[in-house]
């Protein structure tokens, strides 16, 4: 793996994320293609485009759930995936990994939440064990996080006991729990009743437009994309095929895949 | 290595034969045992869905009852029980009486796990098609039930076999009654059980080892796996 | 009938007697059985190759040969190495080691049944890895061997009755004795078969559907 090239950090006015050359293979698969993407701070970037073009991946591999298999990623600056160990980039470790994974938050499409704990108890087990918080400072803001998703009323019930809905917005709350700087959200919606959907795309809406995050989504609700997307980036076969404002990419692809795609994604809804 | 325990080679060569000629008394008694087992375990697999419930909660009870006992008390009470009542039953044959049943409730429960794996739909398009209860059974139903069934079937076939050594305590010669006749003959201990182990072990690994592979070729040929 | 009441109450302490070296035998067989399922069911599932080789060693050694084998050498080949055992430690040792290798596979089989998004959704808030085992997964892995566990109690109650054969005097021995000197072997056995029957339908079956459904409820379902 050639890291030798890249820097050990990146400068102040850097993107918040910069993916720099990254591959990743399953086998003989190649899932990503030499990936570049760069992300700025609070910009909101939807990813769009059909299974298997490695949408989800870009997700898993920024919240260290999978290893890259070449190329390097930055998180606010810092290397992720590596370390600097005696004046060289080196694959991290757990150690590293564990003091880099702070500034990432992710939404899973099936929730997810720990069958075992209420809703409170959920939003509040990672603070309290990995932040240290006391308990009184995580109910706090597990309570705080749970009334801003409109759950108030659910904080002591089991994940059992909930709707898709609720259980999606409770996984949202304790991811925000952790005060991440990135939030990822990787199909949040595909699990759910339709019925169910706009609650959540409701809370993910506010989250964009009252607070400063910033947040990467793969998603197939086009219209919530092109609503609340400063950037889509279509992804085929493992690249970018195209990126842009959500007005251009929807109205006027420049690539014959785009239009394929939307073409039929649109005309299936 | 076994210099520093005293292990001597010349005399684990000297008890060798007699222990393998017990090696087949005990596989003959696991595989009778076995055989006695998977017929009687049928019955009673069989015999709580007559739909006659009497029957079914005798049935029932009787398995579990066997089930939750041990099998070393079973054998001591069919072999000593046997003659009061005027069975006279040879060590052999009270005790593959004893492990027949023993593993034929353990088998019934196998039986019964895979026959109720079988999807509902099956049996309501036999009865669609008028198919008669034998022909459900054996042409439908169970050749389904098979595959499901195979891993505990095969668990207890293993089973029996580590169990064999029970029959010893009414003098049915196999492999550990053998080792014990030697070690109090020889007054050497050390051999005879360790080797009783090392025979224990090169058996039953690779007979499960092979037993997966044929549960993996059985659930192939009937499309359930790829 | 009127005999048999008069068969217990002869003999009645006596299996009193052999009942309570039973209880001991099993509840000691029980503790040791839990340690080493814990023990080497998570040393299955480490990334460590030498843990998982020394697990696998164990698992395969004691479900593959026999507990009488394991019993007898345990009681009769140990002291040849210096190692002394009395009978009534050897027993329940025989019978904890070998049932806790089938409770290893129990303790693996249900963590790897816990869902992958389990585990993800851990990484996703930055657990470290004890506290996702401590916390999150092994809760639930717990709701799930219960069930097993249960039949492996009922097997463990049934293992203690061998340790009769290197004269420890259990329920079974007691049986025997009597047995011996009075020839009534239906009553004898018989008694025995009951009495191991009532422990584990009466007792050990009960109590372990009252922990899974008090264990449910502390994980909230229902």
């Amino acid at each position: 793996m050639t890291t030798n090239n890249y820097p050990f950090e990146l400068s102040d006015d850097s993107p918040i994320v910069r993916f720099s050359n990254v591959t990743k293979q399953y086998g003989d698969l190649t899932v990503l293609d030499s990936l570049n993407l760069d992300i700025a701070k609070n910009e909101i970037v939807s990813i769009i485009g059909p299974s298997g073009s490695g949408k989800t991946t870009v997700l898993r591999m920024l919240m260290t759930l999978e290893n890259i298999n070449d190329g390097i990623i930055y998180v606010d600056g810092m290397p992720l995936t590596h370390m600097k160990k005696k004046g060289v980039l080196v694959p991290a470790n757990n150690a590293y990994l564990q003091r880099m994974r702070t500034n990432i938050g992710m939404v899973f499409q099936h929730f997810n939440l720990f069958p075992h704990m209420t809703a409170i108890e959920n939003c509040m087990e990672a603070p309290i064990h990995v932040l240290g918080l006391s308990k009184k400072e995580a109910h706090e803001r597990s309570e705080e996080l749970l009334t801003m998703v409109g759950l108030a009323d659910k904080m002591h019930e089991h994940p059992a006991r909930l709707s898709g809905g609720q259980q999606q917005r409770v996984a949202i709350a304790r991811a925000l729990a952790m005060r991440p700087k990135v939030m990822l959200f990787d199909e949040v919606t595909s699990a759910l009743d339709p019925e169910v959907i706009g609650e959540v795309l409701n809370v993910i809406r506010s989250l964009a437009t009252e607070h400063e995050l910033t947040m990467l989504m793969v998603t197939h609700q086009m219209g919530f994309a092109r609503e609340i997307s400063d950037r889509v980036c279509f992804f085929y076969k493992g690249k970018i095929a195209e990126q842009g404002p959500p007005s251009q990419l929807f109205e006027r692809p420049k690539n014959e895949r785009t239009a394929q795609f939307l073409n039929a994604v649109l005309s299936a809804t | 290595m076994f210099e520093m325990f005293d292990w001597k080679w010349s005399f684990a060569f000297e008890v060798l034969p007699r222990m393998l000629w017990a090696t087949l008394n005990t596989l003959m008694a696991a595989g009778i045992g076995y055989a006695i087992a998977l017929f009687i375990g049928l019955f009673f697999a069989l015999g709580q869905r007559t739909g006659f419930k009497p029957i079914t909660f005798i049935i029932r009870e009787v398995v579990e009852f066997i089930r939750s006992t041990p099998l070393v008390v079973q054998i001591f009470f069919i072999f000593y029980v046997g003659p009061q009542v005027g069975i006279r039953l040879s060590p052999w044959t009270s005790g593959m009486a004893a492990i027949g049943l023993h593993y034929a409730s353990y088998l019934s429960e196998v039986y019964r796990s895979g026959l109720d794996s079988v999807p509902r739909g099956q049996w309501e398009a036999c009865r669609a098609l008028n198919l008669s209860k034998a022909r459900t059974y054996f042409r439908i139903i169970i050749p389904q039930a098979l595959p499901a069934s195979l891993p505990g079937m095969g668990n207890y076939l293993v089973g029996i076999f580590k169990d064999t050594p029970m029959l010893m305590v009414i003098g049915v010669a196999e492999l550990m009654h053998t080792a014990n006749a030697l070690g109090s003959t020889y007054y050497r201990y050390l051999e005879p059980y360790t080797i009783v182990g090392v025979i224990f072990l090169l058996i039953s690994i690779p007979t499960a080892f092979g037993l997966r592979r044929f549960e993996g070729y059985i659930a192939r040929i009937y499309g359930m796996k790829k | 009938m009127q005999h048999y009441l008069e068969y217990l109450q002869i003999y009645g302490d006596r299996f009193a007697a052999g009942i309570l070296v039973t209880l001991q035998q099993s509840f000691l067989a029980c503790l040791l059985a839990i340690f080493i399922a814990l023990i080497f069911g998570f040393m299955k599932i480490s990334r460590n190759k030498f843990y998982r080789f020394c697990a696998i060693s164990y698992i395969e050694f004691f479900r593959g040969t026999s507990l009488l084998v394991q019993l007898y050498w345990i009681f009769y080949v140990l002291p040849l190495f210096g190692v002394t055992l009395e009978k009534f430690t050897a027993g329940y040792l025989a019978v904890g080691l070998n049932l806790g290798a089938y409770g290893a596979e129990l303790v693996r089989g249900s963590i790897q049944a816990v869902s992958k998004g389990q585990y993800e959704a851990a990484v996703a808030l930055n657990m470290p890895k004890i506290t996702s085992m401590r916390r999150i997964i092994f809760p639930q892995a717990l709701l799930i061997m219960l069930p097993s566990w249960g039949n492996l109690l009922i097997e463990l109650l049934k293992g203690t009755a061998l340790v009769s054969l290197i004269s420890v005097t259990d329920l079974m021995f007691e049986a025997k004795q009597i047995n011996g000197s009075t020839f009534l072997s239906a009553e004898s056995f018989g008694t025995a078969l009951i009495i191991y029957y009532m422990m584990a339908r009466l007792f050990i079956a009960p109590s372990m559907r009252w922990f899974e459904k008090y264990w449910t409820k502390k994980m909230g379902r229902f």
